[in-house]
Protein backbone atom coordinates (compact mmCIF):
# COMPACT_ATOMS: atom_id res chain seq x y z
CA UNK A 1 0.00 0.00 0.00
CA UNK A 2 1.44 3.32 -1.10
CA UNK A 3 -0.24 6.38 0.26
CA UNK A 4 0.64 9.90 -0.75
CA UNK A 5 -0.52 13.28 0.44
CA UNK A 6 1.92 15.99 -0.58
CA UNK A 7 2.06 19.71 -1.14
CA UNK A 8 4.89 21.54 -2.88
CA UNK A 9 5.14 25.09 -4.13
CA UNK A 10 6.33 25.16 -7.73
CA UNK A 11 7.13 28.16 -9.92
CA UNK A 12 3.68 28.87 -11.31
CA UNK A 13 1.33 26.74 -9.22
CA UNK A 14 0.94 24.72 -6.04
CA UNK A 15 1.31 20.95 -6.30
CA UNK A 16 -1.28 19.32 -4.06
CA UNK A 17 -1.97 15.61 -4.61
CA UNK A 18 -3.50 12.80 -2.58
CA UNK A 19 -3.66 9.18 -3.68
CA UNK A 20 -3.66 5.64 -2.35
CA UNK A 21 -2.58 2.60 -4.32
CA UNK A 22 -2.81 -1.00 -3.28
CA UNK A 23 -1.06 -3.46 -5.63
CA UNK A 24 -2.64 -1.84 -8.65
CA UNK A 25 -1.61 0.43 -11.52
CA UNK A 26 -2.44 4.07 -11.00
CA UNK A 27 -2.05 6.25 -14.06
CA UNK A 28 -1.28 9.94 -13.81
CA UNK A 29 -2.12 11.70 -17.02
CA UNK A 30 -2.43 15.27 -18.11
CA UNK A 31 -0.63 17.93 -20.15
CA UNK A 32 3.14 18.33 -19.95
CA UNK A 33 4.24 20.68 -17.22
CA UNK A 34 1.29 19.66 -15.03
CA UNK A 35 3.59 18.37 -12.28
CA UNK A 36 3.44 14.63 -13.02
CA UNK A 37 7.19 14.00 -12.99
CA UNK A 38 7.59 16.15 -9.88
CA UNK A 39 5.12 13.88 -8.09
CA UNK A 40 7.19 10.83 -9.04
CA UNK A 41 10.40 12.57 -7.95
CA UNK A 42 8.87 13.39 -4.57
CA UNK A 43 7.83 9.75 -4.08
CA UNK A 44 11.33 8.55 -5.04
CA UNK A 45 12.93 11.12 -2.73
CA UNK A 46 14.71 12.99 -5.53
CA UNK A 47 12.65 16.09 -4.76
CA UNK A 48 11.36 17.08 -1.37
CA UNK A 49 7.76 18.23 -0.87
CA UNK A 50 7.08 21.24 1.38
CA UNK A 51 4.55 19.38 3.50
CA UNK A 52 2.48 16.20 3.75
CA UNK A 53 3.37 12.55 4.05
CA UNK A 54 4.32 9.48 2.03
CA UNK A 55 3.91 5.97 3.43
CA UNK A 56 4.83 2.66 1.80
CA UNK A 57 3.66 -0.63 3.38
CA UNK A 58 3.50 1.01 6.79
CA UNK A 59 6.95 2.58 6.44
CA UNK A 60 6.96 6.32 6.68
CA UNK A 61 9.13 7.70 3.85
CA UNK A 62 8.32 11.34 4.30
CA UNK A 63 6.54 13.30 6.96
CA UNK A 64 6.79 17.08 6.87
CA UNK A 65 10.08 18.44 8.11
CA UNK A 66 10.46 15.57 10.58
CA UNK A 67 11.22 12.68 8.27
CA UNK A 68 12.83 12.33 4.86
CA UNK A 69 14.13 8.85 4.02
CA UNK A 70 16.93 9.23 1.43
CA UNK A 71 16.36 7.80 -2.05
CA UNK A 72 18.63 4.71 -1.76
CA UNK A 73 16.71 3.49 1.30
CA UNK A 74 13.18 3.87 -0.11
CA UNK A 75 13.05 0.63 -2.12
CA UNK A 76 11.11 2.26 -4.92
CA UNK A 77 11.95 1.34 -8.51
CA UNK A 78 11.98 4.21 -10.99
CA UNK A 79 11.93 3.99 -14.77
CA UNK A 80 12.95 7.36 -16.20
CA UNK A 81 11.48 8.74 -19.39
CA UNK A 82 14.83 8.53 -21.18
CA UNK A 83 15.59 5.22 -19.39
CA UNK A 84 18.87 6.61 -17.96
CA UNK A 85 20.80 3.42 -18.65
CA UNK A 86 24.46 3.59 -17.64
CA UNK A 87 26.14 4.19 -21.02
CA UNK A 88 29.53 2.86 -19.92
CA UNK A 89 28.23 -0.50 -18.70
CA UNK A 90 26.95 -3.51 -20.62
CA UNK A 91 23.28 -4.46 -20.36
CA UNK A 92 24.22 -7.19 -17.88
CA UNK A 93 26.16 -4.80 -15.65
CA UNK A 94 23.30 -2.31 -15.83
CA UNK A 95 20.86 -4.97 -14.68
CA UNK A 96 23.10 -6.25 -11.89
CA UNK A 97 23.88 -2.79 -10.50
CA UNK A 98 21.08 -2.80 -7.96
CA UNK A 99 20.68 -6.51 -7.23
CA UNK A 100 22.64 -9.70 -7.82
CA UNK A 101 19.98 -12.36 -7.42
CA UNK A 102 20.95 -14.61 -10.36
CA UNK A 103 17.72 -16.61 -10.28
CA UNK A 104 15.62 -13.48 -10.48
CA UNK A 105 17.86 -12.18 -13.25
CA UNK A 106 17.46 -15.24 -15.44
CA UNK A 107 13.72 -15.38 -14.75
CA UNK A 108 13.22 -11.74 -15.80
CA UNK A 109 15.60 -11.93 -18.75
CA UNK A 110 13.86 -15.04 -20.10
CA UNK A 111 10.39 -13.68 -19.52
CA UNK A 112 11.11 -10.40 -21.33
CA UNK A 113 13.38 -12.09 -23.88
CA UNK A 114 16.52 -9.98 -23.83
CA UNK A 115 19.06 -12.75 -23.13
CA UNK A 116 20.82 -12.09 -26.46
CA UNK A 117 21.52 -8.46 -25.47
CA UNK A 118 23.35 -8.98 -22.19
CA UNK A 119 26.84 -8.20 -23.54
CA UNK A 120 25.79 -5.15 -25.57
CA UNK A 121 26.20 -1.54 -24.53
CA UNK A 122 23.09 0.67 -24.30
CA UNK A 123 23.93 2.63 -27.46
CA UNK A 124 23.93 -0.63 -29.42
CA UNK A 125 20.30 -1.57 -28.67
CA UNK A 126 16.95 -0.19 -29.84
CA UNK A 127 14.49 2.02 -27.94
CA UNK A 128 12.15 -0.87 -27.10
CA UNK A 129 15.07 -2.93 -25.87
CA UNK A 130 16.29 -0.05 -23.70
CA UNK A 131 12.84 0.21 -22.15
CA UNK A 132 12.90 -3.52 -21.34
CA UNK A 133 16.41 -3.36 -19.89
CA UNK A 134 15.48 -0.37 -17.72
CA UNK A 135 12.38 -2.19 -16.47
CA UNK A 136 14.31 -5.33 -15.56
CA UNK A 137 17.04 -3.19 -13.96
CA UNK A 138 14.45 -1.51 -11.74
CA UNK A 139 12.85 -4.84 -10.78
CA UNK A 140 16.19 -6.43 -9.86
CA UNK A 141 16.26 -4.28 -6.71
CA UNK A 142 13.02 -6.05 -5.62
CA UNK A 143 11.23 -2.74 -5.15
CA UNK A 144 8.10 -2.36 -3.05
CA UNK A 145 6.63 0.08 -5.55
CA UNK A 146 7.41 1.05 -9.13
CA UNK A 147 7.33 4.47 -10.81
CA UNK A 148 7.22 4.71 -14.60
CA UNK A 149 7.65 8.09 -16.28
CA UNK A 150 6.20 7.98 -19.82
CA UNK A 151 7.87 4.61 -20.41
CA UNK A 152 6.39 4.05 -23.86
CA UNK A 153 6.39 7.56 -25.31
CA UNK A 154 9.43 7.13 -27.55
CA UNK A 155 8.46 3.72 -28.95
CA UNK A 156 6.83 2.88 -32.28
CA UNK A 157 3.27 1.56 -32.21
CA UNK A 158 3.95 -2.20 -32.31
CA UNK A 159 6.78 -2.06 -29.78
CA UNK A 160 4.60 0.05 -27.52
CA UNK A 161 1.79 -2.55 -27.57
CA UNK A 162 4.27 -5.35 -26.83
CA UNK A 163 5.84 -3.41 -23.96
CA UNK A 164 2.47 -2.49 -22.49
CA UNK A 165 1.48 -6.15 -22.58
CA UNK A 166 4.72 -7.15 -20.83
CA UNK A 167 4.11 -4.57 -18.13
CA UNK A 168 0.62 -5.98 -17.48
CA UNK A 169 2.04 -9.51 -17.26
CA UNK A 170 4.80 -8.40 -14.90
CA UNK A 171 2.29 -6.60 -12.74
CA UNK A 172 0.17 -9.73 -12.43
CA UNK A 173 3.07 -11.75 -11.07
CA UNK A 174 4.64 -8.93 -9.06
CA UNK A 175 1.61 -7.30 -7.56
CA UNK A 176 3.19 -4.10 -6.23
CA UNK A 177 1.78 -0.58 -6.50
CA UNK A 178 2.76 0.98 -9.82
CA UNK A 179 2.41 4.63 -10.77
CA UNK A 180 2.60 5.29 -14.48
CA UNK A 181 2.82 8.76 -15.97
CA UNK A 182 1.58 9.37 -19.49
CA UNK A 183 0.00 12.08 -21.61
CA UNK A 184 -1.73 9.47 -23.75
CA UNK A 185 -5.37 9.07 -22.74
CA UNK A 186 -5.80 5.76 -24.56
CA UNK A 187 -2.79 4.29 -22.76
CA UNK A 188 -4.09 5.62 -19.46
CA UNK A 189 -7.45 3.90 -19.90
CA UNK A 190 -5.88 0.67 -21.11
CA UNK A 191 -3.38 0.21 -18.27
CA UNK A 192 -4.81 2.04 -15.31
CA UNK A 193 -6.85 0.49 -12.52
CA UNK A 194 -7.03 3.98 -11.12
CA UNK A 195 -6.97 7.11 -13.30
CA UNK A 196 -5.88 10.51 -12.09
CA UNK A 197 -5.93 13.50 -14.35
CA UNK A 198 -3.44 16.07 -13.14
CA UNK A 199 -3.55 19.69 -14.21
CA UNK A 200 -1.65 22.58 -12.66
CA UNK A 201 -0.47 20.33 -9.86
CA UNK A 202 -3.94 19.21 -8.78
CA UNK A 203 -6.12 16.21 -9.36
CA UNK A 204 -9.01 17.19 -11.63
CA UNK A 205 -10.58 13.71 -12.07
CA UNK B 1 69.19 17.93 -15.54
CA UNK B 2 68.03 19.40 -12.22
CA UNK B 3 65.52 21.87 -13.79
CA UNK B 4 63.80 19.00 -15.60
CA UNK B 5 63.48 16.90 -12.46
CA UNK B 6 62.43 19.88 -10.37
CA UNK B 7 59.85 20.90 -12.97
CA UNK B 8 58.36 17.42 -13.20
CA UNK B 9 58.30 17.11 -9.42
CA UNK B 10 56.69 20.53 -8.92
CA UNK B 11 54.13 20.11 -11.71
CA UNK B 12 53.40 16.51 -10.69
CA UNK B 13 52.75 17.37 -7.03
CA UNK B 14 50.67 20.42 -7.94
CA UNK B 15 48.64 18.43 -10.50
CA UNK B 16 47.88 15.69 -7.99
CA UNK B 17 46.60 18.19 -5.41
CA UNK B 18 44.70 20.24 -7.99
CA UNK B 19 43.09 17.13 -9.48
CA UNK B 20 41.72 15.85 -6.18
CA UNK B 21 40.50 19.22 -4.87
CA UNK B 22 39.29 20.41 -8.29
CA UNK B 23 37.24 17.28 -8.99
CA UNK B 24 35.59 17.21 -5.57
CA UNK B 25 34.89 20.94 -5.43
CA UNK B 26 33.48 20.90 -8.96
CA UNK B 27 31.26 17.92 -8.17
CA UNK B 28 29.95 19.48 -4.95
CA UNK B 29 29.47 23.00 -6.32
CA UNK B 30 27.85 22.02 -9.63
CA UNK B 31 25.33 19.82 -7.82
CA UNK B 32 24.30 22.32 -5.14
CA UNK B 33 22.44 25.59 -5.08
CA UNK B 34 23.33 28.28 -2.58
CA UNK B 35 23.51 32.06 -2.48
CA UNK B 36 26.83 33.38 -3.77
CA UNK B 37 27.49 30.31 -5.93
CA UNK B 38 28.27 32.40 -9.01
CA UNK B 39 30.61 34.62 -7.00
CA UNK B 40 32.45 31.62 -5.53
CA UNK B 41 32.88 30.08 -8.98
CA UNK B 42 34.15 33.37 -10.34
CA UNK B 43 36.71 33.64 -7.54
CA UNK B 44 37.90 30.09 -8.21
CA UNK B 45 38.34 30.98 -11.90
CA UNK B 46 40.10 34.29 -11.20
CA UNK B 47 43.75 33.14 -11.50
CA UNK B 48 43.01 32.27 -15.13
CA UNK B 49 42.39 35.88 -16.12
CA UNK B 50 44.80 37.65 -13.76
CA UNK B 51 48.43 38.33 -14.68
CA UNK B 52 50.66 35.79 -12.88
CA UNK B 53 52.38 38.69 -11.12
CA UNK B 54 49.10 39.55 -9.40
CA UNK B 55 48.80 35.94 -8.22
CA UNK B 56 52.44 36.07 -7.08
CA UNK B 57 51.81 39.29 -5.19
CA UNK B 58 48.74 37.80 -3.56
CA UNK B 59 50.69 34.70 -2.54
CA UNK B 60 53.46 36.85 -1.05
CA UNK B 61 50.82 38.77 0.86
CA UNK B 62 49.46 35.49 2.28
CA UNK B 63 52.57 33.34 2.60
CA UNK B 64 55.34 35.95 2.97
CA UNK B 65 57.23 35.95 6.27
CA UNK B 66 54.97 38.77 7.43
CA UNK B 67 51.92 37.50 5.56
CA UNK B 68 48.76 36.30 7.24
CA UNK B 69 49.42 32.59 6.81
CA UNK B 70 53.21 32.83 6.45
CA UNK B 71 53.66 34.51 9.83
CA UNK B 72 51.50 31.92 11.54
CA UNK B 73 53.35 29.04 9.83
CA UNK B 74 56.78 30.33 10.81
CA UNK B 75 55.79 31.19 14.39
CA UNK B 76 54.04 27.92 15.14
CA UNK B 77 55.82 25.40 12.93
CA UNK B 78 59.03 27.15 11.92
CA UNK B 79 58.03 26.61 8.30
CA UNK B 80 58.95 29.06 5.57
CA UNK B 81 57.18 29.12 2.21
CA UNK B 82 58.92 31.98 0.42
CA UNK B 83 62.01 30.96 -1.60
CA UNK B 84 61.30 27.25 -1.20
CA UNK B 85 60.18 24.40 -3.41
CA UNK B 86 56.84 24.37 -1.52
CA UNK B 87 56.34 27.95 -2.68
CA UNK B 88 56.80 26.85 -6.29
CA UNK B 89 54.23 24.10 -5.79
CA UNK B 90 51.72 26.54 -4.25
CA UNK B 91 52.18 28.96 -7.17
CA UNK B 92 51.61 26.13 -9.66
CA UNK B 93 48.50 24.97 -7.74
CA UNK B 94 46.85 28.39 -7.71
CA UNK B 95 47.61 29.16 -11.35
CA UNK B 96 46.58 25.75 -12.70
CA UNK B 97 43.50 25.19 -10.50
CA UNK B 98 40.96 27.03 -12.73
CA UNK B 99 41.75 24.80 -15.70
CA UNK B 100 41.00 21.65 -13.70
CA UNK B 101 37.94 23.15 -12.06
CA UNK B 102 36.49 24.32 -15.35
CA UNK B 103 37.06 20.98 -17.10
CA UNK B 104 35.63 19.04 -14.15
CA UNK B 105 32.56 21.26 -13.74
CA UNK B 106 31.80 20.93 -17.47
CA UNK B 107 32.31 17.15 -17.38
CA UNK B 108 29.87 16.67 -14.51
CA UNK B 109 27.21 18.63 -16.37
CA UNK B 110 27.67 16.92 -19.71
CA UNK B 111 25.69 13.76 -18.98
CA UNK B 112 22.06 13.28 -18.02
CA UNK B 113 21.47 13.83 -14.30
CA UNK B 114 18.91 11.02 -14.25
CA UNK B 115 21.72 8.51 -14.78
CA UNK B 116 22.92 9.32 -11.26
CA UNK B 117 19.34 9.45 -9.96
CA UNK B 118 18.68 5.99 -11.40
CA UNK B 119 21.64 4.61 -9.46
CA UNK B 120 20.34 6.23 -6.27
CA UNK B 121 16.91 4.66 -6.72
CA UNK B 122 18.68 1.30 -7.05
CA UNK B 123 19.99 1.65 -3.52
CA UNK B 124 23.52 2.90 -4.27
CA UNK B 125 25.15 5.23 -1.74
CA UNK B 126 26.38 8.65 -2.84
CA UNK B 127 29.98 7.39 -2.80
CA UNK B 128 29.13 4.38 -4.89
CA UNK B 129 27.29 6.60 -7.37
CA UNK B 130 30.31 8.90 -7.56
CA UNK B 131 32.87 6.15 -8.17
CA UNK B 132 30.82 3.89 -10.44
CA UNK B 133 28.78 6.46 -12.39
CA UNK B 134 29.87 10.10 -12.10
CA UNK B 135 33.62 9.59 -12.23
CA UNK B 136 33.74 7.16 -15.18
CA UNK B 137 31.26 9.27 -17.18
CA UNK B 138 33.19 12.47 -16.49
CA UNK B 139 36.59 10.82 -16.99
CA UNK B 140 37.30 11.99 -20.58
CA UNK B 141 36.81 15.61 -19.50
CA UNK B 142 38.66 15.06 -16.23
CA UNK B 143 41.62 13.61 -18.11
CA UNK B 144 41.69 16.60 -20.46
CA UNK B 145 41.68 18.85 -17.39
CA UNK B 146 44.46 16.79 -15.84
CA UNK B 147 46.72 17.17 -18.88
CA UNK B 148 46.01 20.91 -19.19
CA UNK B 149 46.68 21.34 -15.47
CA UNK B 150 49.98 19.55 -15.73
CA UNK B 151 51.02 21.57 -18.78
CA UNK B 152 50.06 24.84 -17.10
CA UNK B 153 51.87 23.90 -13.88
CA UNK B 154 54.94 22.94 -15.88
CA UNK B 155 54.97 26.30 -17.64
CA UNK B 156 54.32 28.45 -14.58
CA UNK B 157 56.79 31.35 -14.40
CA UNK B 158 55.55 34.70 -13.05
CA UNK B 159 54.01 33.71 -9.75
CA UNK B 160 56.74 31.15 -9.14
CA UNK B 161 59.46 33.75 -9.58
CA UNK B 162 57.75 36.07 -7.12
CA UNK B 163 57.14 33.58 -4.32
CA UNK B 164 59.83 30.95 -4.83
CA UNK B 165 62.51 33.07 -6.47
CA UNK B 166 65.37 31.72 -8.55
CA UNK B 167 67.49 29.44 -6.40
CA UNK B 168 69.55 26.98 -8.45
CA UNK B 169 68.89 23.36 -7.53
CA UNK B 170 65.95 24.31 -5.30
CA UNK B 171 63.41 26.37 -7.20
CA UNK B 172 64.99 26.36 -10.63
CA UNK B 173 62.22 24.96 -12.81
CA UNK B 174 62.55 24.89 -16.62
CA UNK B 175 60.77 28.23 -17.30
CA UNK B 176 63.02 29.95 -14.75
CA UNK B 177 66.10 28.24 -16.16
CA UNK B 178 65.17 29.53 -19.64
CA UNK B 179 64.69 33.08 -18.43
CA UNK B 180 67.93 33.27 -16.45
CA UNK B 181 69.98 31.45 -19.11
CA UNK B 182 68.76 33.90 -21.77
CA UNK B 183 69.33 36.85 -19.40
CA UNK B 184 72.94 35.87 -18.87
CA UNK B 185 73.55 35.29 -22.56
CA UNK B 186 73.74 31.52 -22.31
CA UNK B 187 71.60 30.91 -25.39
CA UNK B 188 72.67 27.31 -25.76
CA UNK B 189 71.28 26.32 -22.36
CA UNK B 190 68.13 28.38 -22.96
CA UNK B 191 67.52 26.66 -26.30
CA UNK B 192 68.06 23.23 -24.73
CA UNK B 193 65.34 23.89 -22.15
CA UNK B 194 63.03 25.49 -24.71
CA UNK B 195 63.24 22.36 -26.85
CA UNK B 196 62.72 20.02 -23.91
CA UNK B 197 59.59 21.83 -22.72
CA UNK B 198 58.28 21.91 -26.30
CA UNK B 199 58.71 18.15 -26.55
CA UNK B 200 56.96 17.51 -23.21
CA UNK B 201 54.05 19.83 -24.04
CA UNK B 202 53.58 18.54 -27.57
CA UNK B 203 53.66 14.88 -26.56
CA UNK B 204 51.14 15.48 -23.78
CA UNK B 205 48.68 17.12 -26.16
CA UNK B 206 49.25 14.58 -28.94
CA UNK B 207 48.65 11.73 -26.53
CA UNK B 208 45.50 13.35 -25.14
CA UNK B 209 44.03 13.90 -28.61
CA UNK B 210 44.82 10.35 -29.63
CA UNK B 211 43.28 8.97 -26.46
CA UNK B 212 40.16 11.15 -26.70
CA UNK B 213 39.46 10.09 -30.27
CA UNK B 214 39.61 6.47 -29.20
CA UNK B 215 37.51 6.73 -26.04
CA UNK B 216 35.19 9.71 -25.91
CA UNK B 217 32.79 8.43 -28.57
CA UNK B 218 32.05 5.28 -26.63
CA UNK B 219 31.23 7.22 -23.47
CA UNK B 220 29.00 9.89 -24.95
CA UNK B 221 27.15 8.21 -27.80
CA UNK B 222 24.20 7.43 -25.52
CA UNK B 223 23.02 10.49 -23.68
Amino acid sequence: MLSIDIQKKLKSYMLDVQLQIDGEIAVLFGPSGAGKTTILNCIAGLNQPDAGQITLNGRQLYHGKAKHVPTPKRRIGYLFQDYALFPHMTVKKNIRYGGRDERLLSRLVNMIGIDHLLDNYPHQISGGEKQRVALIRALMTKPEALLLDEPFSSLDYDTKLACQHELQQLHESWNIPIILVTHDKEEAEKLGDQLLKIDNGKRVI
Amino acid sequence: MTPLILSLKTAGTATLIVFVTGVFLARIITRSRFPGKRLLESILMLPLVLPPTVVGFGLLYLFGNNGIIGKWLSEWFGVQIVFTWTGAVIAAIVVAFPLMYQSAAASFQRYNRNIENAALTMGASKWRVFWTISFPLAWPGLLAGLVLTFARALGEFGATLMIAGYIPNRTETIPLAIYFAAESGNNEAALFWVISILIIGLSAILWLNWWSERNILRFTSDK
